[in-house]
């Protein structure tokens, strides 16, 4: 049996009890819900991008410890990189929590990549992947300019 | 009567053989299977199986009679007045979409009203909302009241000569409150509406009697009561069966065929077009038949007897919001631990063994007028005893603790 306290850190209840960014952006220039219809789990993600850059990324919604944790902690690595940037985490991200072929970042990343470290405990945990992929799904489709579009998930 | 003994009972589902340990609280999303239905289905494999209602030879004629011997046995279980009363179906969800599209756009026109209680599974709710989208009708949802129970008096100030059907749960599979269903015929039938029940989560734990309810029809699925997925009834009043067209048309369910037009077969044979599950209703067959060995008054008992002990244990936990909490109620228990989601919860609780079900149980409506977002919910069958609620408890509180740090 898995050791629970691997998925639930210390830092995964911190940021699911008082996550960061949970904020509305007034006039965002991109911006998407996801829902996960499963577990009725609901997250709106909202992005100013300056030129290529996040310049300010927040989140609302309501969910579990993982996927508020899990919001909360994109939006603290996403502020302030480029759109490849942020694509090169998620593709991470992705990769070590659905157990898929993980490759490396550049070197500037990798202190962001650090942050993301703990959720990947998910992995252990096939029903709750989804939980922590959701508000990344939601950003991805924030970029392609899905308005409101729900989401998908793993 | 002696009472029923649960670990005696759990010898007979081998997956607790295959799962040592395991304390299995879901049985309301469906339950685990007795050897007697597992062994009992490969044995007519084995022995007796061929396509029913066609062959001229002995085996398919042998494979016919234990499918109609089904028919029967559910009739008999529902005590339902006649076996041509009995359709088979997939399951609740197709039963109750059958009525709503083939006695709905029959019987149902612009203006009129479908009233549902707002305890629904999504099953015996969105194909009413579907129907009165297409044919103009108002879909009027029945409340329960503050303490979660189902408020008569305000149902009855819903009806009118406009309605046409209400569509209500026997027990809620959120909450396990059972509902005056009675009461709510008797006041349906005094405006000319007529009644489907959904029998879900009744059929597997207490005595039902068509026609003590004096409802017009009654669905439900077998998977919840010890038998095969797939399988499922829907019993209703034979002149209602009579007068409603064919829903899906194929083989079998036709007297003649020609190019111009077609004659449809009367019910039951009408409404089951198509090769049936003829091992399901085998099998639903012998899940009747277990229920039955067993008696439908002890298995209510028994499980009566442990909601009381799970409610009294679980009303002890600190933080802990029972849903409904003084209805009557049977074998279902909602809840949730203050500041912790349930999709949390029923993780922790799965890695102490313990299966129960979480999120909106297909009842979004209730969890919106409740405003939250799901529940965790521990459902019974004839297998649990006080042992797994023991450990329902002791993983609740692990997960409190865990949280709390």
């Amino acid at each position: 049996m898995m050791d629970l306290r691997d998925l639930y850190q210390d830092i995964i209840l911190d940021h699911g009890r008082h996550p960061r960014n949970f904020r509305p952006i007034e006039h965002p220039t991109h911006t998407a819900k996801g829902h996960n219809p499963l577990c009725g789990d609901r997250v709106t993600v909202y992005l100013t991008i300056d030129g290529d850059k996040i310049a300010d990324v927040s989140f609302e919604g309501r969910g579990c410890a993982i996927s508020t944790a899990a919001a909360s902690l994109m939006t603290e690595v996403l502020r302030g990189k480029t759109l490849a940037e942020a694509r090169a985490l998620f593709a991470q991200f992705h990769a070590k929590v659905t157990g898929g072929e993980v490759g490396e970042v550049a070197e500037a990343l990798e202190e962001d990549a650090e942050r993301l470290e703990p959720l990947t405990g998910v992995k252990a945990y096939p029903a709750r992947v989804k939980c922590a992929t959701l508000p990344w799904h939601a950003f991805e489709a924030a970029l392609k300019g899905g308005a409101a579009a729900p989401v998908k998930t793993e | 009567m002696k009472p029923l003994d649960p670990k005696a009972l759990r010898r007979e589902f081998p997956v607790y053989q295959n799962n040592p340990g395991l304390v299995f609280l879901d049985s309301g999303a469906s339950a685990q299977k007795p050897a007697a239905v597992i062994d009992g289905v490969a044995e007519f494999y084995r022995r007796d199986y061929a396509n029913v209602h066609r062959g001229v030879y002995q085996l398919s004629q042998r494979s016919t009679d234990h499918f109609e011997e089904a028919r029967e046995g559910t009739r008999a279980f529902l005590n339902a007045p006649d076996v041509n009363e009995i359709i088979f179906v997939r399951g609740a969800t197709e039963a109750i979409n059958l009525v709503a599209q083939s006695w709905g756009p029959e019987f149902v026109k612009a203006g009129d009203e479908i009233v549902v209680s707002d305890l629904e599974h999504h099953s015996n709710f969105v194909p009413w909302q579907m129907l009165c989208q297409r044919m103009g009708a108002r879909l009027v949802v029945a409340p329960t009241d503050a303490s979660g129970g189902f408020d008569l008096a305000a149902f009855e100030a819903l009806l009118s000569s406009r309605t046409k059907m209400v569509a209500i749960t026997h027990v809620s599979n959120v909450t396990g409150a059972i509902l005056p269903v009675e009461r709510i015929v008797e006041l349906a039938h005094r405006k000319g509406a007529l009644v489907l029940v959904d029998g879900c989560q009744a059929i597997p734990r207490m005595p039902v009697d068509v026609r003590a309810l004096g409802c017009d029809f009654y669905a439900c699925s077998g998977h919840k009561a010890y038998g095969p997925s797939g399988i499922g009834v829907l019993w209703g009043r034979y002149e209602l069966l009579a007068a409603m067209p064919p829903w899906q048309t194929g083989g079998g369910m036709i007297t003649q065929v020609t190019l111009e037009k077609t004659d449809f077969q009367e019910p039951p044979h009408r409404f089951e077009a198509g090769t049936p599950d003829i091992s399901g209703a085998v099998g639903l067959k012998l899940a009747l038949d277990f229920i039955e060995s067993i008696g439908r008054d002890r298995i209510r008992d028994h499980e009566e007897e442990l909601t009381g002990y799970a409610i009294d244990r679980l009303s002890r936990i600190p933080d802990l919001n029972l849903l409904a909490a003084g209805q009557r109620r049977l074998s279902v228990l909602s809840f949730n631990l203050d500041g912790i989601h349930p999709h949390d919860v029923g993780t922790v609780l799965d890695q102490h063994g313990v299966a129960v079900r979480v999120g909106h149980h297909c009842a979004q409506p209730l969890m919106d007028k409740l405003g939250i977002a799901g529940t965790v919910r521990a459902s019974l069958g004839v297998y649990n005893d006080r042992d797994d609620i023991d450990r329902l408890a002791a993983a609740v509180e692990a997960c409190r603790e865990m949280f709390s740090r």
